[in-house]
């Protein structure tokens, strides 16, 4: 298979990028300055983040979308007001995570953001599941620029004035040069930002003019440590096929309006809302400073396996390693002791609420 | 007068007498990027030539630090456990990792000298 390029191949490399392949597309995982000074400058002002990768969905055609894509997801769609935008899955049968996205309601259908690696396959399922009824495009014209950072509405304003007025979770039409852009306010890094949606041909200029108005392009590193301090799941480490939404602890994202009613793998999680699930999503610190990274084996005081790590590296911002996995229901409390395996020694830790890291807007709260 | 000389798992050693000093080099911490997190091994233990005598990890991945020498372990730097960024700064100098008291100075032979480690670590990162 060919290993894809996005619009900001030539910019990455212009800006010093090390360059590696993540879902079929050479990505930066870091630039010149490291992740540690990237992770921090994107909390301290802002970062620019190509995301190009990510499946932009749209889907449009006919009366009864909204219906029929509630049978699909278990979001409120009805409900939702146009340029609103919710987190949530696609599901198996039995009701395992095939992938998380964001459902955004447009002027004429909806716009749904996927995983780099499942996109793909999502448009199949997707398409399947509407029975070819309607209008799918997963485009390949446009590129997506995330803007994360206490800096990022200034940044943007000033080559896109405006968009400072979106709310959370919201989105809208603007213009750069001549050409239509898709704003909305959202992210994946604990910080207040923008995605943009932008022509191909265009995402290189604007992201230099993000640059001289003091942002800086941040790599896919960083992103995993900004996201891991936030305490959000990546799809394939912390969240896959046999792990329903209601295990990894985001039962937040399915509202009580639609236990009731039916959408792929509803059967499922409504037994795990009535019956409690064995395994859940938890945050994970550990004492010293050793890193327990994925896959490293939880036990309990006993020495009985209990679980394992899904995501786990050093935070940059709080200072400390830190870490995310599943453990066994009763082991789920916050502060109870549990212990780490790596390299053969058995490290204790203390399990500890989500996210790392919390912004409070005024200022960085630290929560390890 | 001491010695200095290079591994292929990019560690530097320089002997001064009996008493050995051993690191990574710049090239290596280069190829990790941000070093959080050090471990050392114990002094007193002994440690055999290729042998684990150490763990970097950087916030990417944990990669561990093998002697290029035998020999019995007289000190270990605990600065570099307490700020493991020292590494990235100053990574063939104060960065050092532990003291070796070593066993067979034969082993050095085996070892490149500068011009051979830089031409190496040049090929094996084109």
């Amino acid at each position: 298979m060919n290993i894809k390029k996005t619009s900001l191949n030539n910019l990455h490399i212009k800006y010093g990028a090390k360059l590696v392949e993540f879902a079929g597309y050479q990505m930066p995982i870091q630039y010149k300055d490291g992740i540690i000074q990237e992770h921090k400058y994107t909390r301290s002002h802002s970062g620019i983040f190509d995301v190009s990768h990510m499946g932009q969905l749209f889907i449009s055609g006919g009366d009864d979308l909204t219906n029929d894509l509630e049978k699909i997801f278990p979001a409120d769609l009805k409900k939702l007001k146009t340029n609103q935008s919710k987190y949530s899955f696609l599901m198996n049968n039995k009701g395992g995570i095939q992938d998380d996205l964001i459902i955004t309601k447009t002027s004429d259908g909806f716009l749904i953001i996927l995983n780099a690696a499942c996109k793909y396959n999502d448009y199949e399922v997707i398409k399947s599941k509407l029975d070819n009824q309607y209008k799918l495009n997963l485009v390949e014209s446009l590129s997506l620029i995330a803007l994360q950072g206490p800096e990022a509405k200034n940044v943007l304003n000033k080559v896109i004035p405006g968009c400072d007025s979106l709310k959370f979770m919201n989105g809208n039409n603007h213009v750069y040069k001549n050409e239509k852009v898709y704003i909305t306010r959202s992210g994946y890094t604990g910080e207040d930002g923008f995605e943009i949606s932008i022509k191909n041909s265009d995402a290189e200029t604007f992201v230099e003019s993000l640059i001289e108005n003091g942002s800086k392009l941040i790599g896919l590193g960083a992103r995993d440590t900004l996201r891991m301090e936030a305490g959000l799941c990546l799809y394939g480490n912390d969240l896959d096929n046999d792990t329903s939404p209601i295990e990894a602890n985001l039962k937040w994202a399915i509202p009580k309006s639609r236990i009731e009613t039916e959408f792929v793998g509803s059967e499922v999680l409504k037994n795990q809302f009535q019956s409690g699930v064995k395994k859940l999503r938890v945050g994970i610190k550990p004492d010293s400073k050793v890193i327990a990274r994925g896959n490293t084996k939880i036990y309990n005081d006993k020495n009985q396996e209990i679980g394992k790590v899904t995501s786990g590296t050093f935070g940059p911002s709080v200072e400390h390693p830190i870490a995310m996995g599943y453990v066994d229901n009763s082991y789920s409390t916050v502060n109870t002791k549990i212990f780490l395996e790596v390299r053969g020694k058995k490290i204790p830790a203390n399990i500890c609420n989500l996210p790392f890291y919390k912004k409070n807007y005024v200022k960085g709260e630290i929560n390890v | 007068m001491s010695e200095v000389k290079y591994s292929k798992e990019h560690e530097w050693i320089k002997l001064d007498g009996e008493e050995a000093t051993i690191g990574i080099t710049k090239h290596a911490t280069e190829m990790l990027g941000d070093i959080v997190f050090a471990e050392l091994p114990e002094k007193g233990s002994n440690v055999d030539k290729d042998g684990t005598a150490g763990v970097v990890e950087s916030t990417k991945a944990a990669s561990d630090v093998y002697t290029p020498v035998s020999g019995e372990v007289i000190d270990t730097n605990q600065m570099i456990v307490d700020d493991p960024s020292k590494i990235n700064e100053d990574p063939e100098e104060s960065a050092w990792f532990f003291k070796l008291k070593i066993k067979d100075k034969s082993e050095m032979d085996s070892l490149m000298s500068k011009e051979e480690y830089e031409k190496f670590a040049k090929e094996t990162s084109a």
